[in-house]
């Protein structure tokens, strides 16, 4: 493994475990346990941890910040309530997506609020150098508007406790009634684990898997020992530790993009789906003139989900056709546990991308069949939750 | 019944190989994928094998082998004709049209055979005894 890799807190657990270590945006992270397959099904079924204490975290305080972000972030933040998450956007000054984020809104334990902006583990210094560029000491330190920016992402550890079970796990963990936790929100809470040592959190009920289930952020120091408590928990409901190789297979059946795949800097917001995430009118950030100019004109390409009916997976870059001609490309591609077949989200011209339609993908030199399916490939029943 | 992987002798690209004497004096080779490399692929779900009668070259792709993560070509450790696949890892199941490559994963010496090769032609991969290719295994790991 190489030693320049930064280290989660839980590093040395994931190696005694026999974790396959893999690079992943600069950090040494888990790909898989043992099998993708079964750390998939597990989560789909009953519960499963994942440590992503990659992601970048960045906290945001001070009277400006709200104004601040505001200014950056492609949907609204002021209208946020206490505890809320919101799905948002960065985007530069041509309209291109920097990065997807998790907004969260928070008070400290003095009713002070601040804002936790969650970004992309292969994000975190272009956004970084993003918000310093925007973030003038000037502006920082404006009487009465002043911002305080802190990178917490090395502080503060990550955990998504993803499946149907997650609640019943977790619940024994903390001091608050999770059952009553509404989707896209989160807490500040108490860990109710003498390994906590008194230290607090932060737990919403948000995750990239369609399932339920919650993500939370935990002090590094103590960060193993809640991982543990947690892993306890779960026994009875047949917990597993869940790596980065089953977290992109459940995000994809989901249908949610990830950053360098569906999403980048050349793709705007409106051919990537996320029309949604962008507030145009009366608001004002980098980016927003170009998105009112690209919001009037036809889309080039747009995003579809594709079935295979072979057992050959499409992976990303790979060719879309109709009758032999080019018209989009693969962007991500794996075999469907839940599914058991290969699927796709890709990028189409718009009058490829009607459900149904037969496609094919060129799988090195061979095409073969595959249909466009509406997004997402999997939906939980959430009656359930 | 699994051959030994110790008497078996391996291509760095993963293939075993194990080389008898044929009808006629020819050679035959019988070829697979070693343990090592099934378990660093894992979750697989496809795999692809040529028809038989197709000719093969030392070094060159005959097939592929794909999992969640990735797709990996298979190289022929040698020159010559494929004779024989193995259908069993091919041939779907008539309820689930689903393939089941469980053998590949969990006996790869043994029912995981992949082709049996006529060998014809003098080219031959570079091949390995086991304690050399397990030092190159332990060394990438």
């Amino acid at each position: 493994m190489d030693p320049t890799l930064l280290r989660t807190p839980l590093f040395d657990w994931h190696v005694a475990q026999g974790a396959r270590m893999v690079d992943f945006a600069g950090w040494a992270m888990p790909v898989q346990y043992a099998s993708i397959i079964d750390e998939h099904r597990v989560t789909r079924g009953a519960v499963a941890i994942t440590d992503i204490s990659h992601m970048g975290r960045l906290r945001f305080e001070g009277p400006g910040a709200a104004v601040f972000l505001a200014e950056l972030l492609t949907r609204r933040v002021a209208d946020m309530e206490l505890g809320q998450i919101r799905y948002s956007l960065l985007t530069n000054d041509q309209g291109g997506i920097l990065d997807d984020v998790l907004v969260g809104y928070y008070h400290d334990s003095f009713g002070q609020p601040f804002y936790v902006v969650v970004v992309n583990a292969g994000n975190r210094q272009k956004i970084v150098d993003w918000i310093h560029a925007h973030l003038s000491r000037e502006r920082a330190e404006v009487p009465g508007r002043e911002v305080i920016f802190t990178d917490l992402s090395r502080l503060w550890a990550m955990f998504a406790i993803q499946g149907p079970k997650s609640v019943e796990v977790m619940q024994p963990l903390v001091n608050i009634d999770l059952q009553w936790m509404r989707y896209y929100r989160g807490a500040r809470v108490q860990w109710l684990h003498p390994g906590a040592q008194r230290q607090g959190g932060i737990i919403s009920r948000t995750g990239y898997t369609g399932e339920d289930g919650f993500e939370l952020s935990v002090g590094a120091e103590i960060a193993p020992a809640i991982w543990q408590a947690i892993i306890d928990q779960g026994a009875p409901y047949g917990i597993v530790p869940c790596g980065l190789g089953a977290r992109d297979t459940l995000r994809m059946e989901a249908g949610m993009p990830l950053y360098g795949h569906e999403l980048s800097e050349q793709i705007n917001p409106f051919e990537a789906g996320l029309g949604f995430a962008c507030h145009l009118v009366g608001y004002d950030f980098p980016g927003r003139d170009a998105l009112l100019r690209i919001q009037k004109e036809p889309l080039r390409r747009v995003r579809i989900g594709l079935e295979m009916s072979g057992q050959r997976v499409p992976r990303q870059g790979y060719p879309i056709l109709s009758s032999g001609q080019h018209v989009g490309e693969v962007t991500s591609g794996t075999f469907s546990p839940t599914l058991k077949k290969p699927i796709a989200i890709g990028f189409v011209a718009p009058a490829f991308s009607k459900p149904g339609l037969e496609l094919q993908v060129d799988l090195r030199g061979r095409a073969e069949p595959a249909r466009v399916i509406e997004l997402p490939f999997y939906q939980r029943d959430r009656r359930r939750a | 019944m699994s051959l030994d992987p110790k008497l078996l002798q391996y291509a760095s690209t993963h293939e075993w190989i194990l080389l008898e004497d044929g009808p006629g004096g020819a050679k035959m080779a019988t070829v697979g994928v070693s343990d090592f490399a099934i378990h660093a692929m894992t979750d697989l779900v496809h795999l692809d094998l040529p028809e038989p009668g197709r000719g093969v070259q030392a070094g060159k792709p005959f097939g592929e082998v794909e999992s969640v993560k990735a797709v990996s070509d298979l190289y022929s450790p040698v020159d010559g004709e494929i004779v024989e696949v193995n259908l069993a890892l091919i041939t779907p199941d008539p309820k689930t049209m689903f393939v089941n490559l469980d053998p590949l994963t969990h006996d790869p010496y043994g029912a995981g055979w992949l082709v049996k090769i006529r060998v014809k032609g003098g080219g031959q991969s570079e091949l390995l005894d086991y304690a050399t290719y397990k030092k190159q295994c332990d060394e990438s790991e």
